[in-house]
């Protein structure tokens, strides 16, 4: 038995023989031209079809893996058009190489002076250049790109692979990635996390081409790569395949069905997000919507207030990019355990009951009003809906609408479009937003029950504190009859209620919640499939009065 | 010669896409566009140049614009960096 180890990127174990991936022979043919003038078209004319190519790539990158790696397409253009890169170029060929040899060259060059900088982000641009250069060498000398000449399925072997390759390979000949180098956030490992195959990175140059075509044995979770396994390694292995595969092929199949309960109810199963990068796994495990957009993750990433512009670009693409499905946006929930220096809040000895969330907003004006201003500008791009948090009272609601209806007259005279209508919500996550929900859910379109602050605000029990573990039960009698009265207020009220914190995807808690009525639960991406799994399991028709007995 | 000098807001600082959008607009104006960084320089209208120049966020450049349309190159290439960068 031999074994290699790397870094796991991507979790699963797969069984397959190993193959080394193909650029082209891997020769650059260097030779001397005479007619200069006709290399140089012979470049020029490969560089047009790489730019081509890559508009193409850039389309498919956005249909199957979304716009963040698509963009990496689009400044592959802008470097093929660089004018150091182009002219350096011209300038081997004028001097008698050919364009092969000049292109090779001068990715070489290029490269070394960005993998020489001290900036990661810079660094890594070194395997674009390498990237461009590549695929117009192959343009140039008629290679074919692919890379994977199997019949049958393959762990790929790679140094690393570039983002153009990931998205040329045939996806059904891989049962996952082993590379010499690259990182948790190489390309490779992001495709093979999308694809939900598994992936090794980091296995270094003792993964040499002698194991070319040997049988491997890979545990993206542990980072093992065994050859030749012994016995127990072998039953090991495959024993966790097995388990892996009976739980991906029974969420496989719920896959595109609906979250409906076995007496016929519909769930709505929403995913909570903090930034537009988290909407491919949204989109990936069937999110019906955005039932949570934590809007503070984008202020808490700079080190300055964002502008309108940059906000309004951000909800935006999750609006359409959610093609018309609901996106609910919590304005800034800023203030306790989350702090950006530039908001210069004062010390206080008490901060989860201190200036936060909507009181800073209600506080300072303009930070609202740039945001609601955002907000509603993107509006007009998707179903958005806007939500605040740590509501107590009734006149808070009541002069949030009042900002609303100003900052859509304002925008209105400026001729900006708008949704015709943007649904507002609100938090339940203070004992007094209960309590009062009764009159809050004839101001709204709609409540969401934040677990975690309820919980500590109904129990006295800060959710950070120390040794205070056994005391926060946020399956406390005291925080589900919160949430039950929430709910029979918000439905009498005829508006719809959902939950939006940890509890929202606490498979104990799922039938007591469906009891109640509840009409949507937001998660991560990742626990949408378990979720569903779990709603379409449940008949409340039988279990509701048991479960609301003590309620 | 129209110059002023920026502070980089961007997260990642001038990274590839910003400036690809950078060498476009410098490339509209006839006059000539250098960004400069500490004692290097670079032209805007060269993308791997600006990119070596290794910008971060927080960091403040000095650009200068000079030629016939300096004034009114100088004034759009500064609302550029105030929305992109």
């Amino acid at each position: 038995m031999k074994q290699l180890s790397g870094k796991g990127v991507s979790d699963g174990v797969a069984v397959g023989p190993l193959y080394f991936y193909r650029r082209g022979n891997g020769e650059i043919e260097r030779r001397e031209v005479a007619d200069t003038a006709a290399e140089n078209a012979r470049f020029e004319t490969a560089r047009q079809t790489a730019i081509e190519q890559l508009g193409a790539l850039y389309e498919k990158a956005l249909a199957e893996v979304g716009e963040e790696s698509a963009m990496l397409f689009e400044a592959h253009q802008m470097m093929l058009e660089d004018l150091d890169y182009v002219e350096s170029i011209q300038g081997m060929i004028e001097g008698g190489l050919n364009a092969e040899a000049a292109v090779s060259d001068t990715a070489a060059m290029f490269a070394d002076m960005f993998a020489a900088m001290d900036d990661a982000y810079i660094q890594a641009r070194a395997a674009d250049v390498r990237d461009i250069s590549t695929r117009v060498i192959g343009i140039l000398s008629g290679a074919v790109a692919g890379g994977v000449d199997s019949d049958v399925p393959v762990i790929l072997a790679a140094d690393d692979l570039a983002p153009s390759e990931t998205v040329q390979l045939d996806k059904s000949k891989i049962l996952g990635f082993v590379t010499r180098g690259g990182s948790g956030n190489s390309h490779t490992a992001i495709l093979a996390r999308t694809m939900g195959i598994p992936a090794i990175c980091g296995v270094g140059n003792v993964l040499t081409e002698n194991y070319e075509g040997q049988l491997a044995m890979i545990d993206g979770q542990t980072g093992e790569v065994v050859f030749d396994a012994d016995e127990p390694t072998r039953e090991r292995l495959l024993k966790k395949q097995a388990k892996e595969r009976a739980l991906k092929d029974m969420l496989e199949k719920l896959r595109g069905q609906p979250n409906v309960t076995l007496d016929g109810r519909n769930v709505m199963v929403y995913c909570n997000i903090g930034n537009p990068g988290d909407l491919d796994a949204v989109l990936q495990n069937g999110g019906g919507g955005i039932g949570l957009f934590r809007s503070e993750f984008l202020y808490l990433q700079g080190s300055d207030y964002l502008t309108e512009d940059e906000q309004f670009e951000a909800y935006k693409t999750v609006a359409e990019r959610m093609g018309g499905k609901r996106v609910i946006i919590r304005t800034l929930d800023i203030g306790a355990d989350k702090q950006a220096d530039y908001f210069n809040l004062a010390h206080e000895e008490n901060p989860a009951m201190g200036l936060r969330a909507i009181r800073i907003c209600l506080t300072r004006p303009e930070v609202f009003r740039t945001q609601l201003r955002a907000l509603y500008r993107a509006s007009a791009y998707g179903k958005i809906a806007i939500m605040f948090p740590m509501i107590t009272s009734v006149w808070e609601v009541q002069e949030i609408k009042r900002i609303c209806s100003n900052i859509r007259s304002e925008l209105a005279n400026e001729g900006v479009p708008m949704a015709d209508y943007v649904e507002l919500g609100i938090m339940i996550e203070t004992p007094a937003a209960v309590m009062m929900s009764d009159q809050l859910a004839k101001e709204v379109d709609f409540f969401s029950v934040g677990t975690n602050d309820l919980t500590q605000y109904t129990l006295a029990v800060d959710r950070q504190g120390q040794n205070l573990d056994k005391f926060f039960d946020a399956h406390h009698l005291a925080v589900l009859r919160m949430i039950k009265m929430a709910a029979d207020n918000a439905h009498a009220a005829g508006i719809w209620i959902g939950i939006c914190g940890e509890l929202g995807a606490d498979a104990e808690l799922t039938e007591t919640f469906l009891s109640m009525g509840i009409d949507e639960l937001s998660v991560s991406p990742s626990a949408v499939l378990p979720l569903r799994n779990t709603i379409r399991s449940i008949d409340t028709s039988t279990c509701s009065d048991r479960l609301l007995r003590d309620l | 010669m129209y110059t002023f000098e920026y502070t980089i807001t961007d997260p990642i600082g001038i990274h590839a896409r910003p400036a690809g959008k950078l060498a476009k607009e410098a490339a509209k104006h006839t006059s000539k566009v250098w960004i400069c960084k500490g004692d290097k320089r670079a032209e805007a209208r060269r993308l791997i140049s600006i990119m070596s120049l290794g910008v971060k966020t927080g960091e403040t450049v000095r650009v200068e614009v000079e030629g016939a349309d300096e004034s009114e190159a100088g004034a759009q290439i500064e609302a550029f960096f105030q929305s992109n960068l």
